[in-house]
């Protein structure tokens, strides 16, 4: 299992990134690689949030864009954007992001839970929230980002 | 992993290849060979299973592969008579051994009752016509319960010196912390070693010292170590025991099977009695038979045993076991390095570096270098299909056994090599294949000789290259294909119209048809509702064909083809909608530019294309997989006609073909999922990933079983 969850230590290292105009942060463990965005080639039946998949050294990696994936505007992917590789459960999936911002140190009790909202999206990836400098980062676990209902339904 | 486990393993896999080597030799000897080197393989295969068994405590092993034994060895000195019979014993009992060998793997115990009627039966073939002459009853029959468990016995006389170790510490060996057994332990790491412990000079409790040493060890080591190697084992403790070290000559050496019975049958491996004038005549013996390897006395069964190990141990120095894992790994870099390669040659032309440059030269070096090495690397992968072949003499055994029938195996090509992960898949479509030859293809004997053939069937097994792919043959002697019986049968099961016009072949056909069994009564072998129709699957699965021949009156010929490897395939790279797709090229039987008058629309959405009198549906590739939502225009597509399984037929519709290549196979499952519509990815020359065309899925989604599937533009 992945280890994105924010109950396994004190002090822990995450990397935040940007989508669009919000940040968000990820356990630094489950980060293999982070590259630049090569063209993807289009899976048939593949879900909108789907991108496609990569040649990862001769590994094929499904790009997920999380833009899409979190229900926020997205934009065609282009050389600026960023690829993270990251190690979820027994799978390797690249998560499509604008950038990199940071690489965060932070204490437990420094998250806080995340609000108890109705959104299903907000429900199933955000698992706090960090606030540094005036910014919010939302802590996000990839658990369930490819076992989605959608990707049923697709 | 536990020395001892890795040792286990060892005498497993080596067990594996005697039984081979023992099956080889009775299939020999049934065959009409009585040399005394076949018989003499046969005897010493059981031999050393029994030996390395008796290693391990697999006292029933141990039990059975004596008394197989024991009737080898009078098959050997010719007090049994090798009759079809005896033959048919025989091999029964190999099959047994390999149960036993099965067994004592998985830690169990044969089944005893099995073994049992076979114990009884060799029980009375060694009593037999010289039970009077043998000396006393148990020894002829050794029937396995009633003794005791033999000791175990060294495997046949290994090649090499043999050294006499007496070894006995004294007080001070302990006091420094050292330890016999580690030391005995080490002398096991020259070779073979057999320790025998010594404990006349224990004292009684109340006497004993508590630091006193009273044991001592007389070790005999089969090794071909000189002296000082031996000595440098005791060179720690050097001083603080009684060593003496001596090399015995070969036979003397030998241990005297003192627990065996004298039996006239007894081991002639193992002279009980060698004196000098026997050593050296097999001495002698030993040099002529170094000199004219294909000359063995039949007196000198030792020697001739050593040389034949020998022999056989060059012979496997030349290979090694490697896990597969680890070939696997070297398989997918070599991939790798291969799609490098391209990547770069295309990145050396996009900067515009003339080909007559120094850079181009080195680069098609390199692309020649990289093609030889993935190559090589496949090579390492394949295999002989011998394994599979190996496993199929049984199987007739019992089929045979099973329906009544007599038949004979003959096997051709079993040398013929193809990759390790076809051989794997190879085993089932061929086991289902020969026991369908036996119990629908052979007649009954009756009904043979009555057709004027001999009472024996002959199922013929082949294997050989045609371009490019392996071919595995099945051919049996027997009646051939019942073709009114078939019609009448696919007509009665609803699978063809009742005035259906067939062709021969086409009625042969038809029993790949799912649901098609001719058996009238459903078998215990080859019944149960699976026919051909699941072979047939099979095949098509890993990208090969199967096809049929029948004379009636003169048996069948099944005959499959596939690919050599499954981790490469040849494809047709083509474009549909702006995507790069690849069509496995075994699906592709002609490509066609269709004409306007040849297209008919069935209905909005389906197209047909006629062709050569028939009309075989159109699928617009793009559109299938969601790639467009327009459909092509068949005139100014590249039509693909392909063949999916059970021989369904349709045109696919792609923009253009760019080309023909190999591509290696990568999986989307390992990091996503299983697509429908496609087969698997791989990447091309330019570091893309092309998507691999599932073909049986886009052929029969055009099938009206088949609920066409919502367009991908509708998720997207």
């Amino acid at each position: 299992m992945s280890t994105s969850t924010v109950e396994d230590a004190a002090a822990r290292e995450l990397i935040a990134f940007r989508v669009g105009a919000q940040e968000f942060c990820i356990n630094i463990m489950t980060v293999r690689e982070i590259r630049g965005w090569t063209m993807a080639t289009v899976l048939p039946r593949a879900p909108r949030f789907v991108r496609g998949v990569i040649n990862l050294r001769g590994a094929v990696l499904p790009i997920v864009d999380l833009a899409i994936r979190l229900g926020l505007p997205s934009a065609e992917p282009t050389a600026r954007n960023v690829i993270i590789v990251a190690q979820v459960n027994n799978q390797q999936i690249g998560l499509l992001v604008d950038e990199v911002s940071d690489i965060l140190t932070t204490n437990e009790k420094d998250i806080q839970a995340a609000p108890d909202v109705s959104s299903e999206l907000v429900r199933s990836f955000v698992r706090g929230l960090l606030s540094l400098d005036k910014r919010m980062i939302s802590l996000i676990s990839l658990d369930h980002l490819l076992a989605a209902p959608e990707l049923e339904a697709a | 992993m536990d020395p001892m486990a890795a040792i286990r393993d060892v005498f497993f896999q080596e067990c594996e290849e005697q039984l081979a080597e023992l099956e080889t030799g009775l299939l020999r000897m049934e065959d009409g060979a009585d040399d005394p080197d076949t018989v003499n393989a046969v005897f010493r295969a059981v031999h050393s299973i029994k030996g390395g068994a008796g290693i391990f405590s697999l006292d029933a092993l141990v039990r059975f592969a004596h008394v197989f034994e024991t009737s080898l060895d009078g098959v050997r000195s010719k007090r049994i008579s090798v009759t079809p019979a005896v033959m048919k014993l025989l091999l029964r009992a190999a099959d047994a051994l390999a149960d036993h060998v099965r067994a004592g793997r998985e830690g169990a115990v044969a089944e005893p009752s099995k073994t049992a009627a076979l114990v009884a039966e060799f029980t009375a073939l060694n009593a037999g016509p010289t039970a009077a002459s043998a000396p006393p009853p148990a020894s002829a029959a050794p029937a396995a319960a009633a003794t005791p468990t033999p000791p175990p016995e060294p495997a046949p006389a290994p090649a090499g010196r043999v050294w006499n170790i007496e070894f006995k510490p004294i007080s001070s060996l302990y006091a420094k912390g050292n330890e016999a057994a580690l030391l005995l332990r080490e002398l096991g790491a020259l070779g073979r070693v057999e320790v025998e412990l010594h404990t006349e000079s224990l004292p009684s409790l109340a006497e004993i010292e508590p630091e006193g040493a009273y044991l001592s060890w007389s070790a005999r080591l089969y090794s071909e170590c000189d002296e000082t190697q031996v000595r440098d084992v005791f060179d720690f403790v050097d001083g603080d025991c009684t060593l003496s070290i001596s090399l015995q000559a070969p036979q003397a050496a030998q241990p005297a099977a003192a627990e065996e019975p004298p039996e006239e049958f007894g081991f002639e491996f193992f002279p009980v009695t060698a004196d000098t004038s026997e050593s050296e005549h097999a001495n002698e013996a030993a040099a002529e038979a170094h000199d004219h390897p294909e000359h063995h006395p039949a007196a000198v069964g030792p020697v001739e045993a050593m040389a034949a190990k020998a022999e056989t141990a060059s012979a496997v120095s030349a290979t090694i076991r490697v896990d597969l894992d680890r070939v696997d790994r070297l398989i997918d870099l070599v991939g790798e390095l291969v799609i490098n390669e391209a990547m770069l040659s295309q990145r050396v032309l996009e900067a515009g570096l003339a080909r007559a440059s120094g850079v181009a030269m080195a680069l098609d070096e390199l692309e020649h270098l990289t093609r030889e090495i993935q190559d090589s690397v496949m090579a390492i992968r394949a295999q002989p299909v011998r394994s599979v072949f190996q496993r199929m003499p049984r199987l007739v055994r019992e089929v045979a056994a099973q329906t009544g029938k007599q038949v004979r195996l003959l096997t051709d090509g079993e040398g013929t090599e193809v990759d390790k992960t076809v051989i794997e898949r190879i085993a089932d479509p061929l086991t289902h294949m020969i026991r369908n030859a036996i119990d629908h293809g052979l007649e009954s004997t009756e009904k043979r000789l009555a057709a004027g053939k001999p009472a024996e069937g002959v199922v013929r097994l082949t294997a050989l290259h045609r371009s490019g792919r392996i071919v595995l043959e099945v051919s049996d002697d027997g009646g051939g294909i019942n073709r009114p019986r078939v019609k009448a049968i696919a007509v009665e099961k609803g699978l063809i119209a009742a005035d259906a016009q067939l062709s021969d072949e086409e009625i042969d056909n038809l029993i790949f048809l799912p649901g098609f069994s001719t058996a009238a009564v459903v078998s215990d072998i080859s019944g149960r509702g699976v026919g051909m129709d699941v072979v047939r699957q099979s095949v098509t699965a890993l990208g090969g064909r199967i096809s049929i021949a029948s004379r009636p009156g003169h048996g069948s010929t099944f005959t499959l083809s596939l690919p050599l490897t499954l981790a490469v395939l040849d494809g047709m790279v083509v474009s549909a909608a702006g995507h790069t797709l690849i069509i496995p090229l075994g699906t592709i039987l002609e490509t066609l530019q269709p004409r306007e008058k040849d297209v008919h629309a069935l209905d909005s959405e389906l197209r047909v294309l006629a062709l050569r009198g028939g009309y075989v549906p159109i699928v617009d590739v793009g559109l299938t997989l969601g790639y467009s939502d327009q459909p092509v225009e068949a005139t100014q597509s590249v039509a693909l006609l392909v063949e999916g399984e059970g021989r369904t037929k349709a045109v696919l519709l792609v923009d253009a073909i760019h080309g023909q290549r190999q591509v290696v196979i990568k999986s989307l499952e390992a990091n996503y999922r299983a697509v429908p519509g496609i087969a698997a990815a791989t990447v091309m020359g330019d570091g893309r990933v092309a998507l691999i065309l599932d073909v049986d899925a886009v052929v029969s989604g055009t099938r009206s079983d088949a609920p066409r599937e919502p367009s991908l533009l509708e998720a997207r």
